[in-house]
């Protein structure tokens, strides 16, 4: 399976990255735009599916301050 | 007294933590890939990249060898100091409360600040007066400490200084039993009279329990 995992900041914590975008597309024209948060995406090939949401916990997002969607990509 | 110093890939301040540590005891440098401790009375994890700070900071030096054997000696009651990169590793790992998130500002923070010393019960702040004002340079991107849950907070950014967006001001932490510390400060660089201060000395000399003038 091909795996995508979504990571994003937790709803509630200070996003600076979100803001720093949401203020910078005023400026360059863009009208209506609001409550931007930034997070990153990692794409992996993995043969048991049942590791992801384990990996997802211990390594690729820290569930403190992070929540993380997996989904499946078409190949 | 022993101090061991670990360097990742990607650390940058070893020599001058090891530097600090010899002024107060002996000191020697922990490689990552190693399962061993050489017998070292008390550890710190300096600061630095490690890894490149890929994915998240600390988050992949937490799985290096040498922390396996970290996280056993401070369960068992050894005394570990991360400082910066250090402080983010621990907290990674478990060993510490709480995540270090970019700073508010999103720009690097490179000054001294005041730092208040809230609790001198620890391993590293016992040759500190509680409340005692430290002066102590700070270096990050990612510092603003985050904790859903109460922490014992061990350091505090005096009044006005905070220089990330740290939650309460707080600039450092310890576990529960206090044996474990973390702070984003870097007394590595405040331990010598050609720095703007000596009073980083204190925490190296209150894990070797010797007087922080010596």
């Amino acid at each position: 399976m091909r795996a995508r995992v979504l990571v994003r900041p937790k709803a509630g914590i200070l996003d600076p990255q979100g803001i720093a975008v949401e203020r910078a597309l005023p400026a360059l024209g863009f009208a209506g735009i609001g409550n931007v948060h930034v997070g990153r995406m990692i794409e992996l090939d993995v043969e048991d599916e049942s590791q992801l949401d384990s990996l997802c916990q211990k390594l690729l997002a820290n569930p403190l301050i992070e929540d993380y969607e997996i989904t499946s990509v078409e190949e | 007294m022993k101090f061991g110093v670990v360097q990742f890939p990607g650390s940058c301040d070893e020599a001058d933590a090891l530097a600090a540590c010899a002024r107060v005891g002996d000191a020697e440098l922990l490689w990552h890939g190693d399962h061993d401790l050489k017998g070292c009375d008390a550890i710190v994890v300096p600061g630095g990249f490690s890894y490149g700070d890929y994915l998240r900071v600390g988050s992949i030096a937490r799985f290096s060898p040498v922390m396996g054997e970290v996280a056993a000696f401070a369960r068992e009651g050894g005394p570990v100091l991360g400082i910066c990169n250090g402080f983010q590793v621990l907290c990674e790992a478990g060993l510490l409360p709480g995540a270090l998130l970019p700073n508010q500002s999103l720009r690097f923070v490179c000054r001294q600040v005041g730092v208040e010393v809230a609790d001198a019960n620890t391993a590293f702040t016992r040759a500190c007066a509680p409340g005692e004002e430290l002066s102590i340079p700070v270096k990050h991107n990612t510092g603003r400490f985050y904790s859903p849950d109460p922490v014992r907070v061990v350091f505090r950014y005096t009044q006005g200084v905070n220089p990330n967006g740290s939650q309460e001001d707080i600039a450092g932490v310890a576990n529960e039993a206090g044996n474990v510390v973390g702070l984003m400060p870097h007394p590595e660089h405040a331990v010598d009279l050609l720095h703007a201060s000596t009073d980083g000395l204190k925490l190296f000399a209150s894990a070797a329990q010797v007087p922080a003038g010596a």
